[in-house]
């Protein structure tokens, strides 16, 4: 029995594997490098400013001094309104699209208008939002006109990661299902939904993100530089910890360099508090993916 | 003799491609009709019409008409009514997402029985009937991809009992699966038999010629002969393709 040896040509084989290994690995270290950088400069610099004074309390001394706590209650209304009008619409009209629609003229006008959605940058929403929601509909400039804004802006995200989950269900499972007399709402309900709520997730995740770190949207609709009272209905203006992290670092004279640090790493806990919750589920069904 | 299924100048095309052409076909209550012929002749086309699956394809045009029990089918608004009524099993195993359980108890689920001792009751009978139960029914809450492939076969046959269908569509059942659990299968559809009409499409000639009673032959969308299985399998064939196909020398 002759024993394996190692040839010339798989030698090299060998050194171009390791290669190709460390150079990915070399470009995933890169990516990693600005995310632990951020975070790290966040803390260090924001952290001594963070005490309950500075989550509670409104701004104070011409925004030098005192806390961001009707930014934070701002941003929360933001996030959360316009969820409430995304979601239901773009996971609905995902559906539309994806399982009822037939391929006609219409639909691929739909689906350019989706793809060219998504790349309108977020000053022309503000301005679109502007004129629809805050002079067409009268609404004013306010939470409702901002988060509508926003959703707007949103829409084509949702739709766009709907889709590609509901694409990732295999069509057998639903021929398996027609097949045993289920009709196409109850396949969908039992079947499809269930299994591409992690991709549905992934995309109001992102969503989230978004409204909360958006600035140019919502700065003609609805949020205001400087208010000292919190919004008590959707019909009133609001602060935003984006747009009040914008209007310390460069509109206002002697904010101390703590505070505005310490809103930017409110701002990113904020996020990760919100998407912790889709993320808990999402990872509960991928952990009870089926198949 | 009581024709269950008629099919009527069945014609079908896909994409503009004729795939079936003025189908003329009966099949005799408690029958099993064997459907045989070389692949993309337009068998599995033929079941997709029977159950009325044609509807989810954009792409397939239909004409004709196929009466069940002397009833249209096509005139039929809802559909689904038509696909409770007729089981289909699909070439290859499709075990849907979920529990075992919830597998067997989908149809009549979706069909309104909600009693949990009856949806028991018909589970623990489909899943005997398929010849499953012994090597699950320690595990029914299990997830059902886990199952090996014969078992999610035998599976989908349990499924498509789970509705009491009239009628039972097989299209190339067993070539996911190895000889013996066929052979079972095959029992299991000889029993079948007593109850319901059965149509099976298959590639395998032996398989038509031990199960059926009578062979249809289909070749490239036409309907060429169809006849009892003895004659058609004995070379008493009304067409030469027949024979020729039977005798393996094209296909």
């Amino acid at each position: 029995m002759s024993s394996f040896k190692s040839t010339e040509l798989l030698k090299s084989k060998v050194s171009k594997q390791k290669w190709v290994e460390s150079i990915l690995l070399v470009t995933t270290f890169a990516l990693f490098i600005p995310v632990a950088a951020i975070f790290l400069i966040l803390l260090i610099k924001g952290y001594p400013a963070i005490n309950l004074n500075f989550i509670f309390a409104g701004p104070s001394n011409g925004m030098t001094e005192g806390g961001i706590f009707p930014a934070i209650v701002g941003t929360f209304w933001l996030i959360f309104l316009s969820l409430f009008f995304t979601c239901p619409l773009g996971i609905l009209a995902a559906l539309y699209l994806n399982e009822y629609a037939r391929d006609n003229t219409f639909t691929r006008i739909i689906n350019l208008a989706i793809i060219n959605l998504a790349g309108v940058p977020s000053i022309v929403y503000s301005l679109f939002g502007l004129g629809a929601f805050v002079l067409f509909l009268k609404m004013g400039t306010s939470i409702l006109s901002a988060s509508l804004t926003l959703s707007v802006m949103n829409l084509p995200v949702i739709i766009t990661s709907t889709r590609e989950s509901l694409l990732a269900v295999p069509k057998s499972f639903r021929e398996a299902c027609w097949n045993v007399g289920a009709s196409k709402w109850q396949t969908l309900w039992y079947v499809v939904l269930p299994n591409s709520l992690p991709g549905i997730l992934t995309g109001v995740i992102f969503s989230v993100s978004r409204a909360a770190g958006e600035t140019a949207a919502i700065l003609f609709t609805g949020v205001a530089f400087y208010l000292p009272f919190l919004p008590e209905s959707i019909f009133d203006q609001c602060m935003a910890l984006s747009m009040h992290l914008y209007t310390i670092s460069t509109q206002v004279v002697g904010v101390p360099e703590s505070y505005t640090f310490g809103t930017a790493l409110v701002l990113i806990g904020l996020v990760l508090i919100v998407n912790t919750l889709s993320i808990v589920v999402r990872s509960y069904y991928r952990s009870h993916r089926k198949w | 003799m009581k024709e269950k299924i008629k099919i009527q100048n069945l014609t079908a095309s896909y994409n503009g491609k004729s795939i079936l052409r003025n189908i003329n076909l009966s099949v005799i209550q408690n029958e099993i009709l064997a459907v045989i012929g070389p692949a993309n002749s337009g068998k599995t086309s033929l079941l997709r019409c029977i159950n009325r699956m044609c509807d989810f394809i954009p792409e397939m045009d239909v004409e004709g008409d196929i009466l069940l029990d002397g009833v249209s089918t096509f005139a039929k608004r809802d559909s689904t009514v038509i696909r409770r009524r007729i089981g289909m099993v699909s070439p290859l195993p499709v075990g849907l997402p979920m529990s075992i359980r919830d597998n067997v108890t989908f149809a009549p689920k979706v069909a309104g029985c909600k009693d949990p001792v009856i949806l028991e009751e018909i589970m623990e009978d489909c899943l005997k009937k398929s010849a499953l139960w012994d090597e699950v029914k320690d595990r029914l809450d299990m997830i059902a991809t886990k199952l090996s492939g014969g078992q999610q076969q035998r599976l989908t046959i349990a499924r498509a009992l789970s509705h009491f269908p009239e009628v039972l569509c097989l299209d190339e059942f067993s070539i996911a699966i190895d000889p013996v659990t066929t052979m079972r299968i095959e029992e299991i559809l000889k029993e079948l038999k007593k109850e319901m009409t059965i149509i099976l499409v298959t590639n395998l000639n032996f398989q038509a010629r031990r199960l059926s009673d009578r062979t249809a032959m289909i070749f490239e969308g036409d309907l060429l002969e169809v006849g009892a299985t003895k004659d058609v399998f004995s070379g008493n064939t009304q067409q030469q393709k027949t024979k020729d196909y039977i005798e393996g020398l094209f296909g």
